[in-house]
């Protein structure tokens, strides 16, 4: 008896901290946002309830097409980080030898042991008109003017995907490194080619990795700050940006809040369309890898 | 040891650490980058050592919208800009009224001392004194813009892909100055100010071929004008003279239309907790000696009387080399801005940013 309510005790003091943290700091800020987002203002310090943010979200194209504008080169992102990172974590998976696999897991770790900030400034210094890429090229003679790479939208591409990079490689990496070499090796001798061999069993295998690698990449880029502000140009609109000037800018934290919740629910539905027409759930790509 | 002992030792701690931090008043300061240097900071925890100094540094909105957040809790001196108070104040109620009897007035410059009360006082109460004024204009390198004289200039094709802006307020009221609205009269009739918002997006859109990129810290624009990837900018005029210290060319141009001027202020959020060390602190810096340190820092000038002569004096030379006297007549001071007219100018803003113009 003692020694049952002993184990149950147990089982409440190991779940509370989780629960805690779910209700505290998800649950509750969201139900401010929401409450938040459906106040609107008709006076200093007086607020009605309604959905004129949201109306105003839809009334307003500017707003829409900047979401919408987040979404696809997200996707983008999302779609060029699976395509380097895959071969980096097959590569690191299945053909390094057992040292150079933590040497190699390391080397992608690096980059995040220094803030976002540090090396969106790192691509400025590099990338700018004045900056090392430019100069080299006039030195080597390729080009006779200096050239800007800065401040456009390839810029935040690439600045993005090299940010989000590790987390497409690390699922990547944990799933493949589950797969058998036997079954390569007999699907070279069932007469399979190379890409044969990739299509019908590598890729099946490495779903689970490759939904939830992309889940994970596709939420931290739609939901990025400081690298789409930093290298983005003057044309170069973020849907977190919009947030931002609501809030601090406008002082009007209602639509803010409605934009806040707005992004949640698009990005929501982008991985939902996502796992359907890859035809996985939820349960069996992010809880397995 | 039993384990009696081991909770009394710790009990004992507690308390000991509990009064010491009770005798020691902590000042918590919201303040702009640059605004409390840290010599001023030491000289003033050695005079008073029972007070300990926290700085949070910040801008105009971001000061706003921290208070906002915990209702005036949180910090006990804040410095937002004398245009960015009286609405603030109205709508969000995070300040405390000022006990003027204990700040040091006399020594500030009547005009602007009265200008601030004018600008934010509430039913009879002062919310802010002046502590430090400057400029937004524009700023060009002599030797390669040697024209740039207005607003407008910027988007002269002749700079084409060589000048920046900060994407914020002050460009749209310089823009509309240089095309002859006075946008601060107009703040009493919001139609009006709209349509003036709406020329001035116009051009500004048009414009936008011309820009490199809009400027979001004095780090990038500094980094811009100094490498010589622009040639000309808006400016706040104390980056302008930082950079004026590395390279003579590079000059602060007061706009044809009259630089805007803005006075930075001291304001106490309301749920302050070290209201008499905030006043030391406002009286500690207006002192001649400290006034010539923070100039130092700031790059902008102080509030009180002669403060142009306890500028140091690489700093006078740069104020010299930008300012005539009638530049300083011509100085268009921000207007207070009215309940709305912030979410007017965000539209307008997002408008520009979302053009494709180049």
């Amino acid at each position: 008896m003692l020694q049952k309510d002993f184990r149950r005790l147990a089982l409440i003091l190991l779940f509370a901290p989780f629960a805690l943290w779910i209700i505290l700091l998800i649950l509750l800020p969201h139900i401010g946002m929401i409450a938040l987002s459906l106040r609107e203002k008709v006076a200093p310090r007086v607020y009605e309830y309604g959905f004129a943010n949201y109306m105003d979200f839809l009334n307003e194209p500017i707003y829409w097409n900047t979401l919408l504008r987040t979404g696809s080169m997200s996707l983008l992102v999302t779609a060029l980080a699976l395509l380097i990172g895959f071969p980096v974590a097959y590569y690191i998976a299945k053909l390094a030898g057992n040292r150079t696999r933590g040497a190699l897991f390391l080397l992608c770790l690096i980059p995040l042991w220094v803030s976002d900030l540090i090396r969106a400034y790192g691509w400025i210094l590099l990338l700018r008109e004045t900056g090392v890429l430019s100069s080299f090229l006039q030195w080597a003679g390729i080009v006779d003017h200096p050239i800007e790479f800065l401040y456009n939208d390839v810029t935040v591409v690439i600045g993005l995907v090299y940010t989000v990079m590790l987390f497409m490689i690390v699922p990547l990496v944990s799933t493949l490194d589950g797969m058998d070499n036997s079954m390569i090796e007999a699907g070279y001798n069932l007469g399979g080619n190379g890409f044969t061999v990739l299509r019908r069993i590598i890729i099946p295998y490495a779903m689970p990795g490759i939904v939830s690698g992309c889940i994970v990449v596709f939420m931290l880029t739609a939901g990025s700050y400081l690298t789409p502000i930093l290298l983005g140009g003057k044309n170069s609109s973020w849907f977190t940006e919009q947030i931002y000037n609501q809030f601090i800018s406008r002082f009007n934290w209602e639509a803010g809040a409605a934009f806040g919740i707005l992004l949640l629910l698009f990005t929501s539905i982008v991985i939902w369309l996502g796992l359907k027409l890859s035809g996985q759930t939820l349960a069996n790509t992010v809880a397995k890898s | 040891m039993s384990i009696k002992t081991t909770v009394a030792g710790l009990l004992a701690a507690t308390m000991l650490a509990g009064a010491s931090s009770a005798h020691a008043e902590t000042l918590r300061l919201l303040t702009w980058g640059s605004y409390a240097p840290e010599e001023l900071i030491q000289k003033f925890e050695a005079e008073y050592p029972d007070i300990d100094v926290e700085v949070t540094f910040s801008n105009n909105e971001e000061m706003i919208a921290k208070l906002r957040a915990t209702g005036g809790a949180g910090f006990d001196l804040a410095q937002p800009s004398h245009d960015r108070i009286y609405a603030a104040q109205l709508e969000y109620n995070i300040y405390k009224p000022l006990d003027l009897s204990k700040i040091n007035t006399d020594v500030m410059q009547p005009k602007l001392l009265d200008g601030v009360k004018a600008n934010t006082t509430i039913d009879g109460e002062v919310y802010a004194v002046p502590h430090q004024w400057g400029t937004s204009g524009l700023m060009a390198d002599k030797s390669k813009a040697p024209d740039v004289k207005g607003w407008g200039d910027l988007c002269d094709p002749k700079y084409k892909g060589k000048t920046s802006m900060r994407l914020k307020r002050t460009i749209l009221l310089g823009t509309a100055f240089a095309m002859g609205d006075n946008p601060f009269e107009a703040y009493s009739d919001l139609e009006k100010y709209q349509s003036i918002l709406d020329k001035v997006a116009d051009k500004l859109i048009a414009c936008k071929d011309n820009i490199k990129a809009y400027w979001n810290s004095g780090d990038d624009l500094s980094a811009m004008m100094l490498s010589g990837e622009i040639v000309a900018s808006e400016t706040w005029d104390s980056t302008a003279y930082k950079l004026y210290a590395q390279n003579k060319n590079i000059v602060f141009v007061p706009p044809a239309t009259g630089a805007l001027a803005w006075i930075d202020t001291f304001a106490i959020p309301r749920k302050g907790k070290a209201d008499d060390a905030a006043y030391k602190w406002i009286n500690f810096v207006l002192r001649p000696e400290n006034v010539s340190i923070m100039s130092a820092s700031t790059g902008a000038i102080a509030s009180v009387k002669g403060a142009k002569d306890l500028l140091p004096a690489d700093k006078k030379a740069a104020v010299n080399a930008a300012f005539t006297d009638a530049d300083i007549d011509n100085l268009k001071f921000f207007a207070n801005i009215p309940p709305g007219v912030e979410d007017m100018e965000g539209r307008t803003l997002e408008k520009i940013k979302a053009a494709t113009g180049g």
